[in-house]
C-alpha cells in the first residue's frame, strides 16, 4: 500500500478532508500510514533539479565543516551540546543526503528527516549569522520542508493546517462571515467605552487595511476589539477586507508553497479591491514573514513587494505613539522590571528592532526595562517556532527547547515579558506552563490601552 | 623536470584555476533566482551591493563580527592560516621573481623574515585545524578524509616550500615538490571544497544582498554581522 487515506501525497484541499483528518485523535491512524508511505524518488529528484540551484549548492559544496554554527543553534545548546543538533551537520544528514543519493532514499529516511526538519530546526536563521561562509541553514530547512511536504511526509498537524488554508484562506476553519461578525460583535462590546468605536468593514481607500491572525477570532477576540479601539484612539481611517484578511501561513511552516501562495493572494486581492495606502498586521511574527517578506516571491510579484505597502503591527504603535497619534499618561507606565521577547521573524529577518524600543520608551517607566540577553537581531528563538509549538508528536523535544528563553527570562529577573508575537506568547505560556517561573506575559494592544490618555472627546459622557 | 613544472605544468594550473573560478564565479550568479532564493536581487540594486559589501568586509576582518568574537579560539588559527595562505603565494620575494619572469608582473615583496613567521604560522594554524577536527565533537561528526585531504592539499605548499627553504635534504628535490604540490593546489581549487577561496566572496554576497534587500536593509537596519 504505497498511500495512506489519510497519510499521501496528496494535499487536503476539502472541508471534509480536513475533518476526516481531525477525527483522527493524534494522528495515531496517519503516522501509522507513513510508516508505508512510498518516497516517490523520480519526483524528488526532479524536483531538486528544477529547485535547487545555486545559492544552495555552494553552500552544500564549500561549507568548512567547521563547526562555528554550532553554537549559535540554541537547540543544540539545550540538547547537550550533542553534536548531532550541530545545524551543518543537521542540513548534510537530511538534505544532503538525499541530493547525494539523488533521491534515492528510503521510507525510514524520509521519516527521519521529518524529525530533523520540524522538531531540531525551527527556521530561525540564527546559525545563517554566525557562518563564516553566510550559509543560512534555516533557509535550507525550509527548502527540505517542502521537498518532505510533496512526498507526504509532514506532520499531522501541519498537514491540516495547509489544508485549512486551502479551504478556508485561514489557518483555521473560520469562515469571512465568521470574521466579520465577531470583529462586529467584539466592536459592539466596547461601543459604551469608546463612543464611536466601530470595524468599518472593505472601505475603499483607507489609510490602513488591517489583517490578523485567525487564531484571534477564534480564542482571543478581545484583540480585535482593542485594535479596534486603538486605531479609533489614534484617529486612524482604517478597514478590514471582508475577505482576504488573515495574515498567517501554516503553509509556510508545512512547505506547502502552492498553499502559501493561494492564501497570499487572497490578502493582495484584499489590496487591490481596496486600494488601502498601506496594510498592518497584528502582532504576529511568522505572519508578517508569510504575508509581507516570503509572500510577494510566491505570488510571483517580481520587486519583492505587496502591491500595498505593508507594515508590522509594532511600526504602526512605535510611528502612532512617537507622532503623539496616541498619548501615553505617564504615571500609568509599566513600573516593575519588564522585559521584551524579540521575534525572529520580524527582528532577525526583518530589522525592526528599533520600533519596538521606542514602543518601550513610552510606555515603560525609565529603568525598568531589561534586554534579554542576547538580544535583537541576535535573540534566540522562544522555542517553539517555525510550526514546532503546534507538533503534537515533537511535544516532548518543543519543551526541552524552551528551556533555552526560559533561562533568558530568568536572567533578567523580570516578571513581565512582553511578546508582540503570536507565537512567541504561545511558547512563554507553554513554558510557564511546564516550568512554573511566576511570569506574566502579554500582547502590546492590552498594555498600551490601559494607560493611555485619551482625548476628551473620544471619553464616554459620564 | 623542473622546466616542465616550471614550464607547461605551471601554465595549465594556473590556467585551470583562473578559468576555472571565472566560469564558476559566472555559472554561481547566473544561477541565482529572484523567486527560487526570494530575494529582489534586480530591483534594489543599490542595497544589494551596500549590503554585500558589507557581509564581506566584516568577516574579513579580525574579531569583525559576532562569530568571530564569540569564537575568538577558531578566529585566531583562521586568521593563522589564512593570512599567510593568501600573502604568501603572491607576495613572497621566490614567487614575485618567478611571476616576473613568467608573466612579467609582479608585486610588492615581503621581507623575509616576516615570510618565514607568516608560514610557520601557516602551518602550526593548520595542526590546529586538525587538532579540532579530531578533538571536539561538533566537528568531528562532520568531518570526513574529504576535509583531510583538502587540508593536506593547502598545507603542502608550505611544507615543502619549508623543507627547500631550510635545505632539508635535497634542495632541488623539495623545490620540485613544492612547485609541484603549488599547482596540484591550483589545479583542485575549482573543484573541490577550496572553491571557496572565490566562492566565498559569491556566498557572503548573496547573504549580504538578502539581507540587504528583503531582511532589514531597507528598513534602515545593518545587519549586525
Ligand atoms: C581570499 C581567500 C580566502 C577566503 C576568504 C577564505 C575563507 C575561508 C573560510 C570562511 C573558511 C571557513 C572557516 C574555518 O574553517 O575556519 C575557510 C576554511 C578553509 N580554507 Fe579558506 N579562504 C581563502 C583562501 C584559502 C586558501 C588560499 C586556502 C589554501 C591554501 C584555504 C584553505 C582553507 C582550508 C583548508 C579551510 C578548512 C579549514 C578546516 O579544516 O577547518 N583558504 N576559508
Ligand atoms: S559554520 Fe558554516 S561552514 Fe562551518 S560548518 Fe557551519 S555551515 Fe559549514
Ligand atoms: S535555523 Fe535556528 S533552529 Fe534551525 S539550525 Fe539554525 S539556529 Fe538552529
Ligand atoms: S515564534 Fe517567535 S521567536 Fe520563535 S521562531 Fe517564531 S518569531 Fe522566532
Amino acid at each position: 500500500m504505497p498511500e495512506g487515506t489519510l497519510c499521501n501525497k496528496k494535499p487536503v484541499d476539502t472541508a471534509e478532508g480536513i475533518n476526516t483528518l481531525l477525527a483522527d485523535t493524534s494522528g495515531n491512524t496517519y503516522y501509522q500510514e507513513m510508516k508505508a508511505l512510498e518516497v516517490d524518488s523520480d519526483l524528488l529528484w526532479k524536483t531538486i533539479q528544477n529547485t535547487f540551484k545555486s545559492r544552495m549548492k555552494t553552500w552544500f559544496e564549500i561549507c568548512a565543516h567547521c563547526g562555528m554554527c554550532a553554537e549559535s543553534c540554541f537547540l543544540y545548546q539545550v540538547n547537550g551540546r550533542d553534536p548531532k543538533q550541530v545545524p551543518a551537520y543537521k542540513i548534510q544528514s537530511t538534505l544532503g543526503k538525499i541530493i547525494k543519493r539523488k533521491g534515492k532514499v528510503d521510507n525510514q529516511f524520509m521519516r527521519d528527516t521529518m524529525e530533523v526538519a520540524w522538531a531540531k530546526c525551527t527556521c530561525c536563521n540564527r546559525c545563517g549569522m554566525y557562518c563564516p561562509h553566510g550559509i543560512d541553514t534555516g533557509i535550507m530547512f525550509g527548502y527540505l520542508r517542502g521537498l518532505l511536504y510533496q512526498q507526504g511526509f509532514v506532520p499531522w498537524e501541519l498537514k491540516i493546517g495547509a489544508g485549512m488554508h486551502r479551504v478556508y484562506r485561514a489557518q483555521m476553519d473560520i469562515t469571512n462571515e465568521d470574521f466579520v461578525d465577531t470583529f462586529e460583535w467584539m466592536v459592539e462590546e466596547y461601543e459604551d467605552d469608546y463612543p464611536g468605536l466601530t470595524v468599518p468593514v472593505d472601505i475603499e481607500g483607507a489609510d490602513i487595511m488591517y489583517t490578523v491572525n485567525a487564531r484571534e477570532v477564534k480564542h482571543y477576540p478581545e484583540d480585535l476589539a482593542e485594535a479596534a479601539i486603538l486605531f479609533h484612539i489614534a484617529g486612524e481611517n482604517w478597514t478590514v477586507p471582508s475577505k482576504g484578511w488573515e495574515e498567517t501561513s501554516l503553509a509556510m511552516f508545512a512547505g506547502d508553497w502552492v498553499a502559501c501562495k493561494m492564501q497570499v493572494e487572497s490578502v493582495y486581492e484584499a489590496m487591490e479591491r481596496l486600494k488601502p495606502k498601506r496594510m498592518i498586521g497584528t502582532e504576529c511574527g511568522h505572519a508578517h514573514r508569510a504575508t509581507v517578506i516570503e509572500g510577494p516571491y510566491w505570488a510571483g510579484r517580481k520587486n519583492g513587494q505587496p502591491p500595498s505597502e505593508s507594515i508590522h503591527y509594532v511600526e504602526w504603535l512605535a510611528e502612532a505613539l512617537n507622532t503623539g497619534k496616541l498619548k501615553i499618561d505617564p504615571s500609568k507606565r509599566i513600573k516593575e522590571p519588564v522585559t521584551l521577547q524579540d521575534s525572529c521573524n520580524y527582528i532577525r529577518n526583518q530589522g525592526l528592532k528599533k520600533a519596538t524600543r521606542d514602543i518601550i520608551k513610552h510606555i515603560v517607566e525609565p529603568g525598568y526595562f531589561i534586554e534579554m540577553s542576547p538580544n535583537k537581531e541576535h535573540n534566540y528563538c522562544c522555542g517553539g517556532g517555525g510550526g514546532f509549538n503546534g507538533i503534537g508528536k515533537f511535544r516532548k523535544q518543543r519543551n526541552i527547547a524552551l528551556i533555552t528563553k526560559r533561562d533568558q527570562i530568568l536572567a533578567t529577573g523580570a516578571k513581565l515579558v512582553l511578546a508582540p508575537c503570536h507565537n512567541c506568547w504561545d511558547a512563554i505560556r507553554d513554558l510557564e506552563e511546564e516550568y512554573e517561573i511566576g511570569i506574566r506575559w502579554s500582547f502590546l494592544k492590552p498594555i498600551v490601552i490601559k494607560m493611555l490618555d485619551i482625548p476628551e472627546h473620544l471619553k464616554p459622557e459620564e | 623536470m623542473h622546466d616542465l613544472l616550471t614550464g607547461v605544468f605551471f601554465w595549465i594550473a594556473l590556467g585551470v584555476c583562473l578559468i576555472g573560478m571565472l566560469a564558476r564565479f559566472i555559472m554561481y550568479f547566473r544561477g541565482l533566482s529572484w523567486q527560487l532564493d526570494r530575494v529582489a536581487y534586480t530591483s534594489y540594486p543599490g542595497v544589494g551591493f551596500r549590503g554585500a559589501v558589507r557581509s564581506i568586509y566584516k568577516w574579513l576582518i579580525p574579531f569583525g563580527t559576532y562569530g568571530w568574537r564569540t569564537q575568538p579560539f577558531i578566529a585566531v588559527i583562521f586568521f593563522g592560516f589564512h593570512i599567510g595562505a593568501v600573502l604568501i603565494p603572491l607576495f613572497l620575494l621566490g614567487h614575485n621573481l618567478f611571476l616576473r619572469e613568467k608573466l612579467g608582473i609582479s608585486f610588492f615583496t615581503l621581507n623575509a623574515a616576516f615570510a618565514d613567521i607568516l608560514t610557520w604560522t601557516v602551518v602550526a594554524s593548520a595542526f590546529f585545524f586538525v587538532l579540532r577536527r579530531l578533538i571536539l565533537p561538533e566537528v568531528r561528526i562532520m568531518t570526513t578524509l574529504y576535509d583531510y585531504f583538502i587540508l593536506a592539499v593547502s598545507i603542502a605548499p608550505f611544507v615543502t616550500g619549508l623543507l627547500a627553504r631550510y635545505q632539508v635534504g635535497d634542495y632541488s628535490f623539495w623545490l620540485n615538490m613544492h612547485i609541484f604540490c603549488g599547482e596540484l593546489l591550483l589545479i583542485v581549487i575549482p573543484f573541490t571544497k577550496l572553491s571557496h577561496v572565490f566562492l566565498f566572496f559569491a556566498s557572503r554576497a548573496q547573504l549580504g544582498m538578502d539581507f540587504g534587500i528583503k531582511r532589514g536593509g531597507m528598513k534602515g537596519t545593518k545587519m549586525a554581522w
